[in-house]
């Protein structure tokens, strides 16, 4: 598992950099899948609304209505019925790139089970709603496809009489079933909608739209694709005759002819097995669950910033309980909460300053606390040598990457960058532990824990609460958002680093003789 | 401006990417269900076999121990005898099965919908039924000429109501 999840990772690293180089970073396309997918959908939906009042139900009226779409009114019912289709195909292509990315970056696992479990059960519907779309064209894939779909379903003998007879004969269809196919390919997609609201309950701030100009750049070549290349039927469905040769849509029929060909045993086990394997999935194996974040009332005065930064919801405010005179109090929910220490990151208490009391935050990870922080930035601090020296504070997912330990460089690890308090700069800065801080993470708008670099930047930029103290100079904090693949990036930011520490100490030195030799000159 | 006109290009070449790639995937490659030279035979039908048991007629002490609502003069076994199906092509069996009435109770009609591959040319087809107990000869039995032309797909469905097998 780990070694395909690597591979994944490396596949979608090396994608997500190649298509940073054309697109800005918020309109990556990598980094907004699912947003894309809900664009889709509702591109689908819009279209859909449109066809269905020219759509007639009925054996003959069914195909005769799409034709009249697709050639009498080309320019716009047309047009629709090819942005729906193209669109449904648009959202499976983002469907399942959301799915491996989210694998691959080990995103479906420990609290993370919620969405990919719902994540399942909407790949089914979507399969569901894409399958009754294509009979309600009634030509010759949608007879294959309803012919397919109905034997494979009598295998299970669930239906008393096989429903694929009522497409035995021409005579044998009847106009109700076309209705009854209408009602499933409305309701299905709107249930769909509720499963997508479920999908995301168990995260903030979900990104269910695109950037504009993403969103801009898609549906202009969705029309384009529509314009140059509609969709048509494939002649009237004849259940006389076996279709001559289909133009199967590979993206929601790539299963139908194994349908067709394969025993019952496999193709029902297979899809049985599949399914309890990808539901299964978050457990095999379990996530090593770190332990969740806890509350220290007696440093905690209620400020909601650790509610405020929470990327899973795993935070509420309750009523005070212990007296003391602030208005609420944190609860975290352990079987929300990542462990990424965003909420540590926050609190205004995480304060490595503090020496006449033991550093304890307001709200803090038993097994990656403020305290230990502060203890291996000291350890860090004790090896570094020189004038020119380098502390990269780095989160822990992409560590490997930014491990880089010498005679003027440490590394500090943190869980997620977002749990490194501004204060923390500013001490390693003001009690002369290093020259130069770098601040390393994951890559932007690609946070493993979510918002952890948007939450740094907003605190680094003085625009979110806690701000980093107007004191630090931005010459002597570096952010590089290397990402796991980046190392390259942050060896050129370092040595960068290194020229500009000699040029700022030779610019002191030159500074020291001038005022040395005017010093001089006056006394002359 | 030469890099931003380089994404714009850049960006452009990605949708054409995306775009060639649904549109081709949408309905390419072509696939084929049957050979051109072949044809089908849909055989399927729902039929109830003959009751396993005949009837017999209760005697006066057996409807007075009835409910009174519930007295009748017959009674009759629920469970059907399995239904014996056969399909000869050209007088080669491709189809002899006996299938079990459907139901808990075994009361249920016998379902089959099987498919056949044959060659698109004339052929005779035959079809027998047998839905009556014992091992005597099948009760229903219709033969056909069949000239199949390529892609063609026959179907067989049998109706009580029209005498036996009906071919569509």
């Amino acid at each position: 598992m780990t070694a395909v999840r690597s591979i994944l990772c490396f596949f979608f690293d090396v994608l997500e950099s190649s298509l940073a180089r054309f697109f800005p970073a918020q309109w990556n396309p990598l980094l907004n899948l699912g947003a894309l997918g809900f664009f889709f959908y509702w591109i689908i939906a819009v279209s859909g609304v449109y066809l269905f009042i020219f759509f007639d139900t009925g054996v003959q009226d069914a195909y005769a209505s799409v034709e009249y779409m697709t050639n009498d009114q080309w320019y716009a019912a047309g047009v629709m019925r090819s942005l729906h289709r193209y669109a449904s195909d648009g959202l499976v292509v983002v469907m399942f790139l959301h799915l491996l990315r989210q694998f691959g970056l080990d995103h479906y696992r420990g609290v993370r089970w919620f969405s990919w479990v719902t994540g399942v059960v909407i790949i089914g519907m979507v399969y569901v709603s894409g399958i009754t779309g294509y009979w309600l064209v009634w030509d010759r894939l949608a007879q294959y496809v309803a012919i397919v779909s109905t034997e494979w379903l009598d295998r299970l003998s669930l239906f008393g009489e096989p429903i694929a007879r009522n497409f035995l004969h021409p005579g044998a269809i009847e106009d109700r079933f076309f209705t009854l196919m209408v009602f499933i390919h409305i309701a299905v997609p709107l249930i769909l909608l509720i499963f997508l609201w479920i999908h995301l309950q168990r995260v903030t701030r979900p990104r269910i739209n695109p950037p504009r100009g993403l969103a801009a750049g898609v549906f202009a070549s969705m029309l384009v694709l529509s314009l140059v290349h509609p969709a048509v039927s494939q002649g009237p469905a004849n259940l006389a005759q076996v279709p001559e040769s289909l133009g199967l849509d590979w993206f929601y029929l790539p299963l139908f002819p194994l349908l067709e060909r394969m025993p019952t045993a496999v193709t029902w086990g297979g899809a049985a097995i599949l399914t309890l394997l990808f539901v299964a999935i978050p457990w095999l194996p379990p996530m090593c669950r770190l332990q969740p974040a806890t509350v220290d009332l007696d440093n905690c005065n209620g400020c909601i910033r650790c509610f405020n930064d929470c990327p899973y919801d795993a935070i509420t405010m309750v009523e005070r309980t212990d007296g003391l005179p602030f208005e609420r109090q944190p609860i975290v929910d352990p079987s929300l909460c990542t462990s990424c220490g965003i909420c540590a990151g926050s609190c205004p208490t995480s304060m490595p300053f503090r020496v006449g009391s033991k550093l304890s935050a307001g709200i803090d990870l038993p097994d990656a606390s403020m305290a230990e922080l502060r203890t291996s930035l000291h350890a860090a601090a004790a090896h570094l040598k020189g004038d020119r020296r380098v502390i990269i504070f780095g989160c822990e997912p992409c560590l490997p990457q930014l491990l880089v330990t010498n005679e003027t460089v440490a590394t500090v690890p943190v869980r997620c960058i977002g749990q490194l308090p501004p204060a923390f700069i500013d001490y390693a800065l003001t009690k002369g532990f290093a020259d130069c801080i770098v601040v390393a993470g994951c890559a932007e708008n690609s946070c493993y824990y979510r918002f952890g670099v948007q939450w740094t930047n907003g605190r680094l930029g003085r625009t979110r609460d806690p701000y980093l103290r107007k004191r630090v100079s931005d010459d002597q904090v570096r952010v590089i958002w290397a990402g796991r693949h980046g190392r390259r990036n942050l060896q050129h930011l370092l040595l960068k680093i290194d020229a500009d520490l000699e040029e700022q100490k030779n610019r002191k030195a030159r500074k020291n003789d001038r005022v040395v030799a005017e010093r001089s000159k006056s006394h002359a | 401006m030469l890099r931003a006109a380089m994404q714009w290009v850049g960006q452009v070449i990605v949708y054409v990417i995306l775009c060639a790639g649904v549109g081709a995937l949408a309905s390419w490659p072509h696939y084929q269900q049957i050979e051109p030279n072949q044809a089908q035979i849909k055989l399927s039908l729902a039929h109830s076999g003959q009751r396993s048991k005949k009837c017999r007629r209760l005697t006066p002490q057996e409807i007075a121990k009835m409910p009174a609502n519930e007295r009748r003069p017959n009674t009759c076994a629920r469970q059907r005898v399995a239904v014996r199906i056969q399909l000869l092509v050209d007088g080669n069996q491709l189809y002899d099965a006996v299938v079990e009435p459907a139901g808990l109770s075994r009361d249920g009609p016998a379902r089959i919908y099987e498919k056949f591959v044959v060659s698109a040319c004339n052929h005779s087809v035959t079809v027998r039924l047998k839905d009556t107990p014992g091992l005597g000869d099948f009760d229903y039995e219709t033969t056909k000429q069949v000239a199949f032309a390529p892609y063609q797909s026959l179907a067989i469905d049998f109706s009580t109501d029209k005498g036996g097998f009906v071919f569509f």
